[in-house]
């Protein structure tokens, strides 16, 4: 079975399984571990299928006699294709275990059914969108997953504010749609003219060539496209809306894969479809990636709901992705290829990462949000003696998140820094200036990141319960959703401990796309060292730090554990005061005060302080109301002009109607007119 | 019959319509609308049958057949119980600057003879002339539409517009296929239906069929 065949194989059984539920919707017991082992057996093979097709590095292309006649589906697995199908297949694997506890939760309360079917297809959709080798095929993909995942989001529908955000979502998601449709019919018309349709696959449209100017106007209509699933900044607004909202096991699959595809989509595009590029469209693209990840961790920095935090989190992420892809463009439009190499691979391993961890978060998310019925995190605290699993293992996704070693978003960001330090090759001079910009806007980023985690995780885990229901209630989550949990979080570490060996793998990638293989490895224990460039200029190795940090934790541990009075229990963060309260503890809000200080620029905060006093004490202090309101600005600076102008336009439009049957007729009498005085 | 007495005889007929278009653009009294556009009908059915006559298409005098009942018998008695029930047969209509509609009308006639005069040139049948009062037949129904504020009278403008269709038809190509043309007469046997009732509606609603009270229907900002 050739890779193409395992992975076209899943893609059916998600489908067949998808009707399958729609049949099986009476026994709910039943469904939701059939459903869901299915799921994670098909995405197990879907993973299965894109690593060997990366290993092999070869294309395998097949042409399917459906949709309209005339019109077949081509299917096509390339090395790239088959990257972001591991990508999918290993964190739907995860997820979909996860899923298996996660849902009994709605048992009984909601209808599972709807939930099952669009998850199975929205797991189809994703793969199908990687797989497709036409553009008709593509955007028929692309909104089966676009539509699957807005009834996903909507899922709790009773809600105004779930509906206003999946709507939001959609909306989003049809504009760029809209765009993408259009950057593929230019590709389309002007390789091989308007008049036969067989120029619609993406073969016809890797063998023409079109003028720059079209070029560039397909390349920017697909990055919109791409840019607005993808939530970079300004078009991700609908992302903290829509991740909240959406059950977690969903919002897991949206921010971990679901974004990617458009990722997936740019890189697909630029460097497959187009191949041949200036080098300002690279630039745009860093500097989009740049603004996304700087003020997707400010914003992030400023939420206390966990899962709109995260949410905000992916805006980042996504933005230090596009600082690689952009730089790899860059690369290549000065035929620096092994420097394209190295840029792409870090974008793709971050691509991988960020799915994972990101994955692993939302999972955590949702296992503390399961277990307190909490959102908010100010009314958390405490849990990691309530959910011990869950917080050692949320903890291991924040390190990953925050680019700390020995997990593996070090590694990506270590590399995506590799390939900025390496740019001063570069010979344009505004580049020059450009890129030790990005370099320190990275830096930046990857500082507030990890300022942002040590708020995630201590105000959630650490400190004192203070939320409204009884801590005895709490408990650790099912054991399949510690299962999945678990499993992301093995390969955040195995990612990250053994990245040479990751890298080799991946190498075809690189090797189609920008015409070179990096060198991972040097010298003689070649898995050991990870040298992207030369072994003078830097060079990491996960497994030497990986079993040093194992060995300063143990001897730690011993060091604390031998002497029996080292260790004194006392309450939790008094600071030598007695008799504190939990609600006296550091909260979210006064953690991220200084951040919102120094950058208040970027915000709309709104602030109240109202005091009452006791009618004779006008000087004592009764009660002590704090409201804080923080905003994101793109509101006002984007949306509602634009929204006003939309309405403004409107009432222009609206004076047409007259409500005047006659008005109604003489418009069409002297259309009519019209019509044939100058065209008959 | 010669060929030459046919073509007079169908520009005559021809002519005939057009005068009943005329008429139908300036008449302001319910029943003398109905009368006319009865009359149009049977300046249609009667030059549709010549027509046929002349050709040797023989199912030309079925549809010759089916206009004469359906627009001078059939619709007609519709509209005029439909005007009975009521009550508006005393109304007289107030109709917008005659003059000035008789001229929009002849402007019309003469930018349809413009518009034809290429077909003319090109066609070899014998309606060929007509063509033109054909297209103005049409023109004229659309011009009585906007020009009029009562529901019936608009209707009626409506069916004129159809009769026109229908003579452009058999006109330019000696006639549609049968089935469309059965079609068409049922369409318009079960759009008098439906106006009837929508004037019940228009009648209860507004205490009156003049279609500028539905401008209270407009939302306002």
């Amino acid at each position: 079975m050739s890779p193409l065949d395992i992975a076209g194989f899943s893609v059916l059984l998600l489908l067949g399984g998808a009707l399958c539920a729609m049949l099986l919707s009476r026994f709910e017991r039943l469904l939701i571990p059939a459903a869901f082992s299915l799921a994670t057996l098909t995405s197990l093979a879907t993973a299965v299928a894109g690593f060997l097709a990366v290993l092999q590095g070869t294309n395998n292309a097949a042409t399917v006699a459906m949709g309209l006649p005339g019109l077949p589906f081509n299917l096509r697995l390339d090395p790239l294709a088959g990257f972001f199908l591991v990508v999918i297949g290993l964190l739907s694997t995860f997820v979909s275990l996860y899923s298996i506890g996660y849902l009994r939760a709605y048992r009984g309360k909601r209808p599972i059914t709807r939930l099952v079917v669009c998850y199975l297809l929205f797991l189809a959709g994703m793969s199908l969108v990687v797989l497709a080798d036409d553009a008709y095929f593509f955007l028929l993909a692309w909104e089966l997953m676009a539509a699957s995942s807005y009834f996903l989001v909507m899922y709790e529908d009773e809600q105004a504010a779930n509906r206003r955000a999946a709507f939001l979502y959609l909306l989003v998601a049809h504009v760029g749609a809209i765009a993408i449709l259009l950057a593929f019919g230019i590709m389309a018309g002007l390789t091989t003219g308007v008049a036969s349709f067989s120029n619609y696959t993406f073969d016809a449209m890797r063998a023409g060539q079109l003028s720059p100017a079209w070029a560039g106007g397909a390349f920017f209509l697909a990055f919109f496209g791409f840019a607005a699933k993808a939530g970079v900044i300004p078009l991700h607004v609908w992302l903290p809306e829509a991740h909240p909202v959406a059950p977690s096991n969903v919002s897991a699959l949206m921010s971990g894969i679901m974004l990617k595809t458009s990722i997936y989509g740019m890189m697909r595009v630029a460097f497959d479809l187009i191949h041949g590029f200036p080098w300002w469209w690279g630039g745009i693209v860093l500097c989009f990636g740049l603004v996304s990840s700087v003020l997707g961790v400010l914003y992030a920095l400023m939420q206390h709901d966990l899962k709109r935090l995260l949410a905000y989190h992916s805006v980042e992420n996504i933005g230090i992705i596009l600082i690689g892809l952009g730089l790899s463009m860059i690369f290549t439009s000065f035929d620096f290829q092994s420097l394209a190499a190295l840029a792409l691979v870090a974008s793709l391993y971050h691509t991988l990462n960020h799915a994972l961890f990101k994955g692993l978060l939302f999972m955590g998310a949702g296992a503390v949000i399961h277990a307190t019925h909490e959102k908010n995190m100010e009314e958390m605290g405490g849990l990691i003696h309530l959910l011990p699993w869950t917080s050692a293992l949320f903890l291991v996704g924040c390190i990953s998140i925050a680019a700390l070693p020995p997990f593996n978003g070090f590694v990506s960001e270590w590399l995506t820094f590799q390939a900025l330090l390496l740019s001063p090759a570069l010979p344009h001079p505004l580049l020059k200036l450009l890129v030790p910009l990005a370099a320190s806007l990275l830096a930046l980023t990857g500082a507030l990141a990890a300022a942002c985690f040590v708020k995630a995780f201590g105000v959630t885990f650490l400190g004192s319960w203070r939320g409204h229901r009884k801590k005895e209630q709490i408990g650790e989550v099912a054991f399949s959703m510690r299962l999945g949990m678990l499993l992301a979080a093995l390969s955040c570490l195995a990612l990250g401990v053994l990245p040479t060996l990751v890298m080799g793998w991946m190498d075809t990638v690189p090797l189609k796309l920008c015409g070179a293989r990096i060198a991972t490895s040097a010298g003689r224990f070649g898995w050991l060292w990870l040298t992207p460039s030369s072994q003078e200029r830097a060079s990491y190795s996960g497994p030497v730090v990986f079993f040093g940090l194992i060995a300063v934790v143990a001897a730690t541990y011993l060091l604390l554990h031998v002497r029996r009075t080292a260790i004194r229990r006392a309450p939790l963060w008094d600071c030598g005061f007695e008799r504190i309260t939990p609600r006296m503890q550091y909260t979210a809000t006064s953690f991220a005060m200084p951040i919102r200080r120094v950058f208040g620029f970027f915000f709309s905060i709104r602030e109240q302080v109202e005091v009452t006093s006791p009618p004779n004490h006008p000087v004592m202090a009764d009660s002590l109301h704090y409201r804080l309101r923080v905003r994101d600005r793109f509101w006002n600076w984007f949306y509602e002009p634009l929204s006003d102008i939309a309405f403004w336009i409107a009432r222009r439009v609206g004076r047409l109607q007259q409500g005047r049957i006659q008005i109604y007729l003489l418009y069409s009498f002297v259309t009519l007119i019209v019509l044939l005085a100058f065209l008959g | 019959m010669s060929t030459e007495l046919v073509i007079q005889l169908n520009t005559l007929l021809a002519a005939m319509i057009l005068l009943t278009s005329f008429a139908l653009l300036v008449q302001r009294r319910m029943f003398a609308i109905l009368h006319i556009f009865a009359w149009q009908g049977f300046f249609l059915g009667l030059s549709t049958a010549v027509i046929g006559f002349a050709t040797g298409e023989h199912h030309l005098y079925i549809s010759s057949l089916l206009t004469l009942v359906m627009k001078v018998i059939l619709l007609p008695y519709i509209l005029y119980t439909l005007i009975h029930k009521l009550k508006i047969h005393r109304e007289i209509e107030s109709v917008m600057n005659t003059p000035a509609t008789m001229l929009a009308g002849i402007g019309l006639v003469i930018f349809s003879y413009h518009l034809t005069a290429p077909v003319r040139q090109l066609s070899t049948l014998m309606t060929r002339s007509t063509l033109a009062v054909a297209l103005a037949t049409v023109m004229l129904g659309l011009l009585m539409m906007v020009t009029r504020r009562h529901a019936v009278s608009q209707i009626i403008g409506f069916l004129a517009m159809e009769n026109g269709l229908f003579f452009a038809a058999t006109s330019a190509t000696y006639g549609m296929p049968m089935v469309v043309e059965l079609g068409v007469a049922l369409d318009l046997l079960i759009a008098a239906f439906i106006f009837g009732i929508f004037f019940f509606h228009i009648n209860t609603t507004f205490d009156s069929l003049d279609v500028d009270q539905m401008a209270k229907l407009k939302e306002t900002d």
